[in-house]
């Protein structure tokens, strides 16, 4: 870890707190309304509001995931520090890529 | 040469940082699935429907009970590390430390009792 | 003579990396330290046995080993404190190579403070009139909560960031940084800030803080490694710091 995965992993950590607090309130709420995937949709489709938020999350979170598994990988398994960062990357690529979809899904179709 | 234990680590806040990185870390194998399960809801929800009714069982609410504990911890166990790095030096730490956790448990058990 | 003919059963560790504990038996006596046990075991059970020591009296730290699980002084230990069961388990500092019995090699110790220019780099001459140092200043006031390290590597041993990543510099050589940078009479921050931005540097932390619960001076490396983070973080925000 160096200064810029600090610079980074902190800003992303920074960023995601209030958001982190606003999807637990969402969660609080779905689950209490006992939504359905119509119901769901119905609030998401075309909203850039949801858009923006969630796009944001998902960005700082595969970036905050990254550096943080690279940081255990390095620190925890037996990867040197090339692997250890080639799979961090991966996974972050994954997540971002997954939750694009899922936003894209939930959003525009 | 034998690992000796070393008592130290019964301390709060060495358990607080070793909770954070577990936390951290079962949240990057959770996250995949869910974005995943969420993009089901392309070409109309039904995917997303039966997912959402398998999900009604009690053994995955307790899951997903377990999930919003580790969010909120890691959350919290964050908040600690951004405190301790950036605020000055405040003894009283620990008692934070469990505080934390403790509110963590009180969201899960909340988000349970209101989902079963 | 003082009372008691009880005996303490002591576990000592023999030989180097590959070698094991030997157990003696060690009278207990009254206000013992556990460097009387290690000395007594020297002089009168096993003169083989290698160990560390020198002022005896709580200054120069040469006398540090792992104590029933615990990096320690020795001579500021009391039996009676550690030794609840009659029973003592002392091995040299851990995460640091064992050159024989009860002595660790400090080297990489020493060479990861070098790493972290953890020393003074001068900016004035002998010609110069004499910098005046307040003490209440901030910065001083922060280098002195940390100056009274006396390297005796007990949060180096305890560290378990140290134990799982072999690039850190480890607690004592970054508080040692801390206190140069905070020192106005210092002119090499700019590479000594660049040392510490670094792999293994102080953003390795993960602020356990092991080294200020262990540490005999009661000082905070944790504390001091924060404000590292801090002050690099804004270099590097300033692009003082390349990575």
């Amino acid at each position: 870890m160096n200064v810029q995965l600090y610079v980074w992993q902190r800003a992303t950590a920074a960023v995601m707190a209030p958001l982190v607090l606003g999807h637990i309130a969402i969660i609080f709420y779905a689950t209490r309304q006992d939504l359905t995937a119509a119901d769901i949709l119905a609030r998401t489709h075309g909203s850039v509001l949801w858009a923006s938020y969630y796009g944001l999350f998902v960005a700082a979170a595969s970036i905050h995931a990254s550096i943080g598994v690279r940081n255990v990988l390095t620190e925890w398994s037996p990867l040197d520090e090339r692997r250890a960062g080639l799979f961090a990357i991966l996974l972050g690529v994954l997540l971002a890529l997954l939750g694009l979809h899922a936003i894209v899904a939930l959003v525009l179709t | 040469m034998s690992a000796l234990e070393l008592k130290h680590r019964g301390s709060v806040l060495w358990i607080a940082a070793l909770i954070h990185r577990i936390s951290g870390l079962a949240l990057a194998v959770f996250l995949p699935v869910h974005f995943f399960v969420l993009g089901l809801a392309v070409h109309g929800g039904a995917g997303l429907d039966r997912f959402l009714r398998w999900s009604d069982q009690p053994s995955v609410k307790f899951a997903e009970g377990g999930l919003v504990f580790l969010l909120t911890v890691h959350l919290l166990g964050g908040l600690r590390v951004l405190a301790i790095e950036n605020f000055a030096w405040r003894d009283g730490q620990k008692r934070l430390a469990t505080l934390a956790a403790a509110a963590a448990a009180v969201v899960a058990l909340v988000f349970l009792a209101r989902a079963l | 003579m003082s009372g008691t003919q009880e005996k303490l059963s002591v576990s000592l560790w023999r030989g180097g990396k590959d070698g094991r504990y030997q157990t003696y038996a060690v009278p207990r006596r009254e206000s013992q330290t556990v460097l009387d046990v290690v000395t007594f075991v020297q002089r009168h059970l096993d003169p083989t046995l290698s160990y560390r020591f020198a002022c005896r009296v709580g200054v120069c730290g040469s006398c540090a080993m792992t104590v029933n699980g615990k990096p320690r002084w020795t001579c500021r230990t009391h039996v009676e404190k550690v030794a609840g069961s009659g029973r003592l388990q002392i091995g040299p500092l851990e995460n640091l190579p064992v050159i024989k019995d009860l002595t660790a090699d400090m080297e990489l110790f020493f060479v990861k403070w070098q790493r972290a220019k953890g020393v003074f780099a001068p900016s004035q001459t002998r010609h110069d009139a004499i910098a005046q140092i307040r003490p209440d200043t901030p910065a001083r006031a922060a280098a002195d909560a940390a100056i009274e390290c006396i390297n005796c590597g007990v949060c180096y041993a305890g560290c378990d960031t140290v134990r799982w990543n072999s690039n850190y510099l480890g607690p004592a050589a970054l508080t040692r940084a801390w206190t140069l940078v905070n020192d106005e009479r210092d002119g090499g921050n700019a590479a000594r800030l660049q040392a510490v931005a670094a792999d293994g540097g102080c953003h390795s932390c993960h602020s356990h803080q092991s080294c200020h619960e262990l540490c005999p001076q009661t000082l905070n490396p944790t504390a001091a490694i924060a404000g590292l983070k801090r002050r690099t973080a804004a270099a590097y925000l300033k692009g003082d710091i390349k990575t």
